[in-house]
């Protein structure tokens, strides 16, 4: 059996860029290579932008999804606030530590702005939640290594929220081209300051 | 102490039984290096994460917050290591409040060792602790297993070797502090340059009896250079099935908060 990362397929890509992220996943629901959905998103919102990228068994993206948002609900009442992306990217991180000898089997992103500076704010971890923080990009899931390639060739500082969308849509949809197991369309969200920009790619359905 | 969820656990230990791999941590795979001088102590580390053959993280931070007075630097696991320092951050802040006293480094790495024997290694910590306290400057290492060593100079990491070959050709007994920075980031610079698990920056602590100072990115001998040209793809390039923009101002049409006057006419209509 293979492993439990690339059963269900699939990709999620962060970038910062200038006063605004990007974040954007495609949407193969698969077992092994027979592909079961096109329409499995794996970006979900937790705020005014705050965002999370899951990829990894899909049971888990589900799972993981859905205890998120009852974790930022409990939290938004708590505090009567709405959570902070780097309050909720620590959130993620000790949920996942505390799993740390039976984890999920996801690969999470978190892209954001900070809602006091406006600040951009993008991470990623492992399964156990070491938190990678990057200034540039972050990418997850089976079109990983594609997607690193894609990235690190395309990205540049200080893209505006135009540029920003076709780079983040170009590098993950080629990327996924690249990857039997990721593709079928793809979700973008380009967060600024007032507003965030969702928008369904045209993808190849092969 | 964390209170370790193994829900999970049964599951996962029958997918594995089953023939599927364990999932991949990122691992610093890792140069962690220090030394004591006259008067100090000084550990450094490179910046690089692996998972597996991949590059994680360029520039990652493996020098860990402890103390105001002691630091500690972590190879293995990289969650473990960032965890495990913190945990132990805690309860050394905690109790040097209790106790009314500044937290000792040998206590610290007391605790460390208990914590990581307890867990027989399968917490992959290693770590090197170092610090200064009213009974001295002291430089540990702290093994997942939790054996432990107390030396003048320690490597520890994949790049231990590499690093270890600096210290065994270069240090002398009596070290000012100059000398033991420079030491330090050239035997993180062998790691960099001669393991392939480390690499990128180097960044250093020195630890003395008033003060701390981090050097983070003390030395970037591997910046990347401007491309020469911009890849940026001109607007309209990806072809798009379906837009929908989300205003904050327009928020309001789903939720809206009104103050209620008194003079409002559509009163609640109560049964009299």
């Amino acid at each position: 059996m293979s492993s439990p990362f690339s059963i269900n397929g699939g990709a999620c890509v962060a970038m910062v860029g200038k006063d605004c992220v990007a974040i954007a996943c495609d949407l193969r629901l698969g077992l092994q290579a027979l592909t079961v959905s096109n329409n499995f998103p794996k970006v979900f919102q937790y705020g005014d932008n705050v965002f999370l990228g899951l990829t990894g068994l899909a049971t888990d993206v589900s799972t993981v999804s859905d205890l998120f948002r009852y974790k930022v609900n409990m939290y938004r009442l708590r505090e009567e606030r709405h959570i902070a992306p780097r309050t909720f990217a620590n959130l993620v991180s000790s949920s996942l530590y505390e799993r740390r000898f039976g984890p999920y089997f996801v690969s999470p992103v978190v892209a954001g702005l900070d809602p006091t500076t406006g600040a951009p704010f993008i991470c990623g971890f492992d399964s156990i939640g070491c938190i990678d923080f990057a200034k540039d990009f972050i990418v997850s899931g089976t079109a990983t290594e594609q997607l690193f390639g894609m990235c690190e060739s395309l990205w540049e500082p200080d893209l505006g929220p135009d540029a920003l969308f076709e780079t983040i849509s170009q590098s993950l949809l080629n990327a996924v081209d690249r990857d039997a197991l990721s593709g079928w369309g793809a979700h973008v969200y380009i967060i600024e300051k007032d507003k965030v920009t969702k928008r369904l790619l045209k993808g190849r359905q092969d | 102490m964390p209170g370790f969820d193994f829900s999970n656990y049964n599951r996962n230990a029958a997918l594995h039984a089953r023939g599927v791999p364990l999932p991949k941590a990122t691992s610093t795979g890792t140069t962690i290096v220090g030394c004591i001088y006259e008067g100090g102590v000084v550990i450094a580390a490179d910046t690089r994460a692996t998972s597996g053959p991949i590059v994680a993280d360029k520039n990652c931070e493996k020098l860990h917050y402890i103390a105001s007075n002691i630091w500690c630097a972590g190879a293995g696991t990289a969650a473990d290591t960032e965890f495990t320092t913190a945990l132990i951050s805690s309860q050394l802040e905690l109790h040097a409040l209790s106790t009314g006293r500044k937290a000792r480094v040998v206590t610290c790495m007391t605790m460390l060792k208990q914590h990581l024997f307890r867990y027989q290694g399968h917490i992959g910590a290693y770590l090197v602790v170092a610090g200064v306290d009213p009974t001295g400057t002291h430089l540990f290492t702290v093994h997942a297993h939790g054996s432990t060593d107390k030396l003048p100079y320690v490597t520890m990491g994949s790049g231990s070797l590499a690093a270890m070959s600096v210290f065994e050709t270069q240090w002398k007994a009596s070290l000012t502090r100059d000398e033991a920075v420079k030491l330090c980031a050239d035997a993180i610079e062998a790691g960099i340059w001669n393991d392939l698990g480390s690499g990128s920056n180097v960044d250093v602590a020195v630890i003395t009896a008033d003060k701390t100072t981090l050097m983070r990115n003390y030395i970037k001998p591997n910046e990347r250079t401007q491309k020469l040209r911009s890849y940026a793809f001109p607007k309209g390039t990806t072809a798009v099935l379906n837009e929908k923009i989300i205003r904050k101002a327009d928020l309001g049409n789903f939720v809206s908060v009104h103050e209620l006057t008194e003079e409002n006419d559509d009163k609640m209509e109560v049964d009299t």
